[in-house]
């Protein structure tokens, strides 16, 4: 149901107000270039941003920051297991 | 500094590992937790998470696989689209050996002469759709996070005119068959891993009454072995401190209410409706169906397919295995009837459902 | 060669087929075996072991980045004979053309056939082909048959692996397979992935003549992928195959391209690589000489054999997972399918 994965965002074609113009991103990972649709992505997204693609659309917008955000809690909950052990 | 490639941070050994002694720290007693997502489901299996784990923690499959729930019925209706001279079914490939009610699938209806595409995209259906004249029909599968992918095709079918495409709608929603699972008394489980791209739908708050109601640790995951490890150890911590509450550690995709837009697209374009399940029957306003100025590209309608009642096949305990009652050894169909190249219940459709995976190889 | 389309004049064997073989293929497979035009060649064999083998080639689609239906049909029939240690003496080539092909793309293919023989310097020696009604055929269909000699004292099988060989493989997974899975499915990606198609003879020969006693089989993972391969090895073999996923080799963009697809790459084939299971004493050299060939310059240690102690008798792939974690490998059970769930 579920398999979607993060991609760069190279370029961005159309406009967020107008819909029927059908916008996309171009994203790309190590040489796979790839048009993702924009119909029902939450938050427009900039060059540089991820999208998270599913399909052929981008279901949710993420940049850096964010992700960084989430590794951080992991990391923190590995040290603090790591604080109990010893 | 992230890399091009957002998984591999999340793939790191040397964390996973200090996650898995944290879980081995916090178990006290055996328990439970079921995986709902059939991704996850798979993700576990690829990453070998179940061999980092004490035994004492037991993952289950959920019914979280929107193929693999696809009722026989609705297969049937499939297979007999497929088969109708002139049209081409374009489907996403996990539908191509899921059986219909006679134990027949469509890559089966495709030997026998049906005209059966796998595309990636429904937009790469709704294409086909314009560069023929033929029908083209397309089984609308999926949770949450495919059905807006879904309706936004549909829109745009629309704005085009393009009418000789159709969907034969077979969509699920997943917060109501969690609410029948959780209210099962007998249910074996003690805590849910939520799945991760559903939720970025439907927003971690989804599962809020979920969890008020029963008491039920509710943690959203992501797919990568840290999301995964982070999110059994909260559930973990959870079950330890005798908590019922929704965390989300899937926070750089999930948010609490999720995407409106997307629920907006959903909602513009299919209306709630009930729904057969395979191995759990029917659930009431678990389905949806095109609202009806959209009908026009409804499969059913336009070839005057008749509803048929199909049973659950006579003996099949998914329901059981999938609320984690009763193992698959105690199904009388388990490797008897119901194999991994032969199945019945969505347990062994699965490539990774419980049943499939105790058959392939022998150990959970 | 007037014609634009194959007609079915071209497979009725009179003049048009004469026409049709003289005019494009004599001229480019041109050898003195070929040359002689009968119904079948005579290979004069010195040595006393025969390997004899065939292959049926119906890709879809014909080209594709990186070869053709062609090419990999003379790369394909070369790999059978090497990975039994023959070195290849000859092809056969048999085409069934459906009416209507475009003339030009059968040149295309012939030119690819003619550049794969020569460049591999294993000369098609016989060949036919036939023409059936438009529709009775999808364009072109390829069969060929091989045949080399396995020179004296080597003993290659997929059931000799022991518990301590080491597994390798000579380069990156899944290329060919993700190729065709992208051109085929309609997924709309770019990339610079293309098939891996290669002739393997001059890698097999090489690591016979650096350690030829210390190899146990040479195996190529077409169809099915390595998974498929190693778990028929270690069935065979009555072993068990350890693989390390972290060094397990594939390009980033292969591995990309799997994952929105969903694809696992040890499932996937490959047409320009081979797994080779040898004595642990002789790996590092192997390795090195491998590493020195066209065909193997990526070549990685990816595994080992060990001994099956749980079940006695019940082969088993165990892959240890980037994370530390284990999971068995089984053989392919049905087609790979891009998913979504």
């Amino acid at each position: 149901m579920c398999l979607a994965i993060p991609m760069r965002v190279k370029e961005i074609h159309g406009q967020a107000d107008d819909p029927a113009s059908f916008p996309v991103a171009m994203v790309d990972e190590n040489g796979v270039r790839k048009s993702v649709r924009l119909d029902i992505v939450d938050r427009w997204p900039e060059v540089g941003d991820y999208l998270i693609v599913h399909a052929g659309f981008a279901i949710h917008t993420l940049d850096a920051e964010e992700a960084e955000t989430n590794l951080k809690l992991m990391r923190e909950m590995a040290d603090h297991v790591a604080g109990q052990s010893f | 500094m992230l890399p091009d490639n957002l998984s591999d941070p999340f793939r790191d050994g040397e964390l996973s590992a200090r996650l898995a002694e944290g879980i081995r720290a916090a178990v006290q007693r055996p328990l439970r937790l079921m995986e709902v997502c059939g991704t996850h489901t798979m993700a576990i299996f690829r990453h070998g998470i179940r061999t980092l784990l004490p035994d004492a923690v037991e993952l289950i499959s959920g019914p979280g696989c929107p193929v693999c729930v696809t009722s026989a019925g609705d297969i049937d209706q499939i297979i007999e689209l497929a088969s109708m001279p002139g049209v081409i079914l374009t489907t996403f490939g996990d539908l191509l050996r899921v059986p219909g009610s006679s134990g027949r699938n469509l890559a089966e209806a495709r030997a026998g002469g049906a005209e059966v595409e796998i595309v990636y995209s429904p937009a790469d259906a709704l294409n086909r759709a314009r560069n023929t004249d033929r029908t083209v029909v397309f089984p609308a599968i999926g949770f949450e996070t495919t059905i807006p992918v879904i309706a936004a095709t549909v829109l745009e079918a629309r704005t085009e005119g393009i009418n000789n495409f159709f969907l034969l709608v077979s969509h699920k929603v997943v917060p109501p068959a969690l609410e029948v699972l959780l209210a099962d008394p007998e249910l074996a489980v003690d805590g849910l891993l939520c799945p991760g791209h559903v939720s970025a739908i439907i927003g971690a708050r989804a599962y809020e009454p979920l969890a008020e109601r029963y008491g039920m640790p509710c943690v959203v995951a992501g797919f990568e072995p840290l999301d995964i490890l982070s999110a059994i150890l909260l559930l973990v911590r959870q079950i330890r401190a005798g908590k019922g509450e929704v965390e989300n550690a899937y926070g750089r995709v999930v948010g609490e209410d999720g995407n409106l837009r997307a629920r907006q697209m959903i909602e513009r374009v299919f209306e709630p409706c009930d729904a057969r399940w395979r191995g759990l029957g029917e659930i009431p306003g678990s389905g949806l169906a095109l609202r009806p100025e959209f009908r026009e590209h409804d499969a059913r309608a336009f070839f005057g397919l008749v509803p048929r009642s199909v049973p659950e096949p006579k003996g099949c305990r998914c329901g059981e295995i999938l609320t984690g009652k009763v193992n698959p050894r105690q199904c009388p169909l388990f490797n008897t009837r119901c194999t991994p190249t032969h199945p019945v219940g969505p347990c062994m459709v699965s490539s990774e459902g419980t049943c499939a995976a105790y058959s392939r190889y022998g150990v959970r | 060669m007037t014609n634009k389309r194959i007609l079915l004049d071209h497979g009725s064997g009179g003049a048009a087929s004469r026409e049709l073989i003289e005019s494009i293929f004599l001229p480019r497979l041109d050898n003195p075996a070929l040359a002689k035009f009968e119904d079948s060649a005579i290979l004069d064999l010195s040595s006393t072991r025969l390997a004899f083998t065939t292959d049926g080639y119906v890709v879809d689609p014909i080209f594709f980045p990186g070869g053709d239906i062609g090419k990999l049909a003379v790369h394909g029939t070369i790999n059978d004979l090497a990975m039994q240690g023959a070195v290849p003496l000859g092809l056969s080539l048999a085409l069934i053309l459906e009416e209507g092909f475009p003339m030009a793309d059968l040149v295309r293919l012939a030119d690819s056939i003619a550049q794969a023989s020569r460049e591999s310097g294993v000369p098609v020696v016989t060949g036919d082909t036939k023409v059936v009604p438009r529709g009775k055929a999808d364009r072109i269909f390829i069969t060929t048959s091989g045949v080399g000699a396995v020179p004296e004292g080597i003993v290659l099988g997929s059931n000799m692996a022991r518990p301590g060989d080491a597994v390798l493989l000579s380069g990156f997974m899944a290329d060919h397979g993700i190729t065709i899975m992208a051109a085929r499915s309609g997924l709309a990606i770019q990339s610079s992935i293309e098939s891996d198609t290669a002739p393997l003879h001059g890698l097999v020969a090489a690591l016979l003549q650096e350690a030829g006693s210390a190899i146990r089989c040479f195996r190529d993972p077409t169809r099915g992928g390595v998974a498929t391969v190693l778990a028929e090895i270690a069935e065979k073999s009555g072993v068990r195959i350890e693989l390390d996923e972290k060094a397990l080799p594939v390009r980033p963009g292969v591995a990309t391209a799997c994952e929105l697809l969903g694809l696992d790459p040890l499932y996937l084939a490959n047409e320009g690589k081979c797994i080779v299971i040898a004595d642990p004493g002789s790996a590092d050299s192997l390795l090195s000489r491998m590493r020195g060939t066209p065909a193997g310059r990526d070549g990685v240690r990816i595994g080992r054999v060990v001994r099956d102690d749980a079940h006695p008798g019940t082969g088993k792939v165990i892959l240890k997972t980037a994370i530390g974690g284990r999971r068995i490998i089984g053989p392919l059970s049905g087609e790979p399918l891009p998913r979504i769930c």
